[in-house]
């Protein structure tokens, strides 16, 4: 542009009007730099098509009378390979399968296993979502503390009404209930205590026991990331195992325990957001504005946080759906006529060399599956990452 | 360094006093009792159960058996509840075991991983490097035991040789070259498997870190001068970005104890893995916060010493 702004207004009115970078949304900008990334397409093509096949693998094979029957039992059919016709002469008119075919064959007891893949497609999907769901939704809320509020100290008192609720939550759990009780009466007295020495001591100058009161010992941010470390020293695979299979067999179960011991991660990526962004000027001045702490942090801090989230949320469906196929590959989680792709493995292991289908079709499945979310979350990091983004 | 030293240590023994109460919590309290295992089994009489419940502490509130527990693993009477050894021996006797596996699982992971990273890195954008990457993918996301099975069918079809357990049954008067193709031959296949995530992960990362270096001002001074380009990538650039390895060194010690649980189940291998699986099962209760214990404290060793290696290679750290 070589007009004078000075001289001539009107174009001046145009300039702030039309910004001269051709103007793109961020979704635009986001899928113009990720259609460069053909593995992370096809990732998301699988992505999409796993999403639809699940939905319509439960809805024709669930409900009373399903399309195509998971748990129907045909022994004189068993273990026939994939596309092969089912012996008309021996069925009953009802155990007909309905597509007129056993597309990935059957299995020992003569069930069809393609309709137990859409059963376990449902499963699986479920598993990695949920999963990952509990774990984001902890990683975001402590990774958010630590990094928001890192740096104020908690008070002696803070330390003493926590710590006199946790011990007696213990002994109340470690079967002695009435000290249990007692400790958390007192938690409560000196929480009141602290509420109204508060209350009176605003123009008074501190004497030493209320200073002690108010004592600030660790950081909030040393204990949060000090409980990840903790969380961090037990071997994950083996601490599922054990929880699984000592909690009775259902899917829930599975769904908690996976979230519940994956969270860490996110915490750390949350955090060292959190640390970088509270120091940036928006912050400031959405601090100087006067918005509450809840409004910073969720809609100005946390839109600008979340590209690693979801980044470490695609990869962790992956690694939270190869979890739940392992565990159903040993035998714990769903209880048996509920198929799942681990199970139908884990029933094939047996005839390896005489039905290899049975391997083959859940391997190749959780292999496909696992590797599209895999890449597709790469693509995501690849982009969302400003400073792997080259100019244009 | 010393005082660096010093809190360290203190601050790990107060994580593993945590992890210890942690992990005893969530045994104790998931429903179930390891008296009642087996309900069915005639010879578990009434008395039979409240026998076991006085001999192991059962009926003592939950504090008392925290107490009784770890006082014995630490004098190292701890006994497995299921057949009455001693568990310390027990884990002993499976360690070793699994330490052949591990053993050359990690020579495999380090050996073809760096070659492989920094090849890709070197020609990046390559056809080398797009194939290197896919299969990185490839090997992260497959399930080990569909990628055992694989194997297993592959090596006993085209090779014809037995691979399940540790040596082949019945093998034991052969000639010593037979004993020792055999034991290979066994060894292989669950090290490779044991293997294939880590050299996924860790050629991986090895590119980055070389394509960090290798974007850095030195080394463009390096080539200026006119260095031939090998001294430039292997003398110059490799030794930088080696730094962060040195370190990890600590970090593969959680996985001496760590054994694989599905590969040892599919290879019917007696390791660390396999009798946590059979402890889990039989709720040996002993056992399972054994092992749990001894690799909280593999792991905090692991960091301990790669601060440790970190401040001792990287001279721009200084405490």
């Amino acid at each position: 542009m070589d007009v004078n702004p000075h001289t001539d207004t009107d174009t001046q009115d145009y300039q702030l009007d039309e910004p001269l970078a051709p103007k793109r949304t961020r979704f635009e900008e986001f899928w113009r730099l990720f259609k460069k990334n053909r593995l992370a397409i096809a990732g998301m093509v699988f992505f999409i098509l796993f999403f639809v096949v699940a939905i319509i693998g439960l809805a024709l094979t669930s409900g009373n009378d399903p399309f195509l029957d998971p748990a129907l039992v045909r022994l004189q059919e068993k273990l026939r390979p994939p596309l092969a016709k089912p012996n008309f002469t021996m069925l009953q008119p009802d155990e007909v399968p309905t597509l007129g075919v056993y597309v990935f064959g059957t299995d020992d007891l003569g069930r069809d296993v393609f309709a137990r893949m859409l059963q376990g497609s449902w499963v699986s999907l479920t598993v990695g979502f949920v999963a990952v769901g509990i774990a984001i939704i902890i990683g975001i809320f402590l990774g958010g503390i630590a990094g928001y509020y890192g740096q104020r100290h908690i008070q002696i008192k803070q330390l003493i009404v926590g710590g006199f609720l946790a011990v007696g939550l213990l002994l109340i759990i470690f079967d002695l209930f009435w000290v249990g009780l007692v400790l958390l009466i007192c938690s409560s007295a000196c929480n009141l205590l602290s509420f109204l020495i508060k209350k009176s001591a605003d123009a008074k100058a501190k004497p030493a026991w209320k200073r002690f009161w108010y004592f600030n010992t660790i950081s909030v941010d040393t204990l949060i990331m000090r409980f990840v470390d903790i969380m961090l020293c037990f071997p994950s695979f083996f601490l599922i195992l054990t929880v699984v299979a000592l909690l009775p067999a259902s899917i829930y179960n599975i769904m908690i325990v996976i979230g519940l011991t994956s969270w860490m991660g996110t915490t750390r990526f949350v955090r060292a957001e959190f640390l970088s962004l509270r120091e940036q000027d928006f912050v400031a001045a959405a601090q100087a504005l006067g918005l509450n702490d809840y409004r910073i942090i969720f809609r100005h801090m946390m839109p600008n946080a979340v590209a690693p989230v979801l980044v470490s949320a695609t990869i962790g469906i992956a690694s939270a759906i190869l979890t739940e196929a392992g565990l159903s590959f040993l035998g714990f989680g769903v209880p048996p006529p509920y198929a799942t792709w681990g199970n139908i493995l884990s029933g094939g292991k047996g005839f390896i060399f005489d039905a290899p289908w049975l391997t083959f079709v859940p391997g190749f499945a959780i292999l496909m599956v696992v590797l599209s979310f895999n890449l597709f979350g790469e693509g995501l990091r690849d982009v969302l990452n400003p400073k792997l983004r080259e100019r244009n | 360094m010393l005082s660096f030293i010093g809190r360290s240590i203190i601050q790990k023994i107060i994580t593993l006093f945590f992890v210890s109460i942690v992990s005893f919590l969530i045994i104790h309290l998931a429903p179930g009792e390891p008296s009642q295992v087996d309900p069915l089994n005639p010879k578990f009489t009434p008395e039979m159960v409240a026998r076991f419940r006085e001999a192991f502490h059962l009926d003592e509130p939950l504090y008392m058996q925290y107490l009784y527990f770890y006082r014995d693993l630490f004098t190292g009477k701890t006994i497995s509840w299921k057949d009455s050894q001693p568990v310390l021996k027990k884990i002993w006797d499976r360690f070793l075991n699994s330490l052949p596996l591990f053993i050359v699982g990690t020579i495999l992971t380090w050996t073809i991983s760096f070659p492989v990273g920094i090849r890709s890195a070197l020609f990046r954008g390559g056809i080398y490097d797009r194939s290197s990457t896919f299969f990185a993918y490839l090997l992260i996301s497959i399930p080990g035991f569909f990628f055992a099975y694989i194997l297993i069918i592959f090596v006993v079809t085209q090779f014809q040789v037995p691979v399940i357990g540790m040596e082949t049954f019945g093998i034991g008067d052969t000639a010593w070259t037979n004993r020792a193709m055999d034991r290979i031959w066994h060894l292989l296949l669950p090290s490779l498997l044991g293997a294939t995530g880590g050299i996924a992960v860790l050629s991986r990362y090895v590119r980055s870190q070389m394509l960090e270096v290798e974007g850095q001002d030195y080394v463009r001074t390096a080539k200026a001068k006119g260095l031939a380009p090998d001294q430039v990538h292997y003398k110059h650039a490799l030794r930088n970005a080696l730094l962060p390895f040195v370190t990890m060194f600590g970090l593969i010690l959680p996985g001496l104890i760590g054994g694989s649980v599905i590969i040892e189940s599919i290879f019917a291998w007696p390791g660390m893995g396999r009798m946590a699986y059979e402890a889990i099962l039989a709720r040996d209760y002993p056992v399972i916060l054994t092992i749990n214990f001894v690799s909280a404290v593999l792991v905090l060793i692991g960091t301990f010493i790669s601060d440790l290696l970190y401040l001792i290679v990287d001279p721009r750290i200084r405490l």
